[in-house]
């Protein structure tokens, strides 16, 4: 059972408490940019077997969205931080380098 | 004006623990920046609460004061009250930026009474209910419903949902207070 730390509430939210919203911090392509940017934007995804980003809503809670650094393989969770963020702060990045000094990074 | 009634007008059920619908409660949504002095200041006119802090009630002379998310709150006041209540916050907070509801009729509220209220609503819900205190607030879901709830006293149980769901949550957990249900036996 994955447990995540919903940022707002406070509290530690079960998978079953929350909605997976896919992968954060995409950057959207609209109307004007070119068709490869806009496909890549709707339809390509990050699959890692490791550390991954993704949006969740603690939906039955506050209702909020937020984000959470976790790794798809173990299912350790990193931590978890606002959505009013367009990449991972320091804090998460410093926590997922410590137990993976090989990880190449976040983009 | 019609005749308000509660959605299980008092259903009653009791096993190892009472399970109750609670009658007629006022309840109100406000919505807004949590941490401006106007909103502190009806919150306190409403209800004679403090501001709650993050996932806490707190209590006053009028009603509570329940932290539902980063901006926004229930007030529970009142059924009578809850009109005027509404109509004097809008008042007082006309220039805030915010949103106050009179939401009373679209909910339902259930009190659970026994000294393991807390067990039977750890059986519906994945919140750690062992840490709840009174004083504390937890939205979370029951079954396969949204619903919050909160310690009057370390025996008895809030819960509050929907209205449309009052009898699937009054049947889930007269369920789950049926005698020799008990946990731990």
């Amino acid at each position: 059972m994955l447990i995540l730390e919903c940022p707002y509430c406070g509290v530690m939210a079960d998978e079953t408490d929350l909605h997976g919203g896919g992968e954060a911090h995409l950057k959207r392509f609209g109307p004007g940019s070119s068709d490869d940017d806009f496909e890549t934007y709707l339809f390509h995804r990050a699959n890692p077997k490791g550390v991954h980003f993704e949006r969740w809503r603690h939906v039955s809670g506050c209702g909020k969205w937020f984000h959470a650094a976790r790794n798809t393989m173990t299912l350790e969770v990193y931590g978890t931080y606002s959505a009013q963020t367009y990449e991972p702060p320091k804090a998460i990045i410093n926590a997922v380098k410590k137990k993976h000094p090989e990880w190449e990074g976040y983009e | 004006m019609s005749n308000a009634v509660s959605a299980l007008q008092g259903a009653l059920y009791k096993g190892y623990c009472t399970v109750e619908e609670a009658g007629l409660v006022g309840m109100i949504t406000l919505r807004g920046d949590l941490s401006s002095d106007a909103i502190a200041k009806a919150v306190k006119a409403a209800t004679g609460a403090e501001m709650p802090g993050q996932g806490k009630i707190t209590e006053g002379a009028k009603g509570r004061a329940g932290w539902m998310s980063p901006d926004e709150l229930l007030l529970i006041v009142d059924h009578a009250a809850a009109p005027k209540v509404v109509e004097a916050a809008s008042k007082s907070l006309a220039d805030e930026h915010s949103l106050i509801v009179n939401v009373s009729d679209a909910r339902a509220v259930f009190r659970v009474k026994g000294a393991a209220c807390r067990e039977v609503i750890a059986k519906l819900s994945p919140a750690d209910t062992a840490v709840m205190q009174p004083g504390m607030l937890r939205r979370t879901r029951v079954a396969q419903i949204p619903a919050a709830f909160y310690l009057e006293d370390d025996q008895t149980a809030v819960l509050v949902c929907f209205r449309s769901v009052a009898q699937y949550a009054f049947d889930l957990l007269a369920d789950a207070a049926r005698d020799g249900g008990e946990v731990g036996v």
